[in-house]
């Protein structure tokens, strides 16, 4: 992945295989969802939804932080608040 | 290809069947009649009645037949799960397909304000109906290709 333009990674690829390589499949029918929609999560192309988020950590029974990495750096939105923030310092 | 996909280009598929037999339908009774008929607004109210229901139902039929077909020669099961990613996918086909749709509306009012028959309002409304359709199902597509 890369990382210079995500702003929220994800572990789910390594909990997995550390799950008994759990397939997506398997994944998918616990949290609820489709297998293309775990393909699409850990290629970081679809953010889910906190109640999805939350049902992944808990079938690897792990804490969100373990299974989703937030980087303000890369965000945006972080990034525009922060340039006017500096702009009002400034005036 | 996965199941929302082959699914679209049927659905795309049935559109095309469904409009290519509705223009067929609209120009036989044209030939039939004169040139008035088509600024009959009862005819084009009974058009639009007919075209609506039998558009759903062959919907529906080759839905089903693509169903059956697809499970006979692929084995694959039909997704019976719908997820927030499908409902995210299918809200912005449908604000796709309703600005088109919106867009066609005010063309075929702008037809009616600069007085134009009244037939080339209804044909704007059907063909950006059309199109609408259309541009759902191909967002679909991309939507599901580009994975989000």
């Amino acid at each position: 992945m890369d990382n210079e333009k995500v702003f929220i990674s994800n572990n789910i690829r390594r909990l997995r295989f550390f799950a008994n390589e759990m397939t997506q499949q398997e994944l998918a029918d616990r949290t609820g969802v489709t297998r293309q929609t775990i393909v699409a999560i850990e290629n970081g192309k679809y953010f889910p939804s906190l109640e999805l988020a939350f049902r992944i950590a808990h079938t690897f029974k792990v804490q969100l932080s373990d299974v989703f990495t937030y980087f303000p750096e890369n965000d945006q939105v972080h990034i525009k608040f922060m340039a006017k923030q500096a702009k009002k310092e400034k005036t | 290809m996965g199941h929302h996909e082959k699914q679209s280009i049927v659905s795309i598929i049935g559109s095309v069947l469904v409009i290519g037999l509705y223009s067929l339908y609209v120009y036989r009774n044209y030939i039939q009649a004169d040139m008035g008929l088509l600024n009959d607004f009862r005819f084009w109210g009974k058009s639009f009645l007919y075209l609506i229901p039998v558009a759903i139902v062959v919907q529906i039929v080759i839905q089903i037949l693509f169903a059956i077909a697809n499970r006979i020669i692929t084995q694959e099961d039909i997704p019976d799960i719908t997820d927030e990613r499908d409902k995210l996918i299918e809200l912005k086909c449908i604000r796709i397909s309703h600005w088109i749709f919106t867009l066609g509306f005010m063309l075929a009012m702008g037809a009616l304000a600069i007085g134009m028959k009244p037939y080339v309002m209804f044909l704007t409304l059907i063909c950006t109906g059309f199109v609408a359709s259309l541009a759902s199902e191909v967002a679909k597509i991309i939507y599901y290709r580009m994975g989000a």
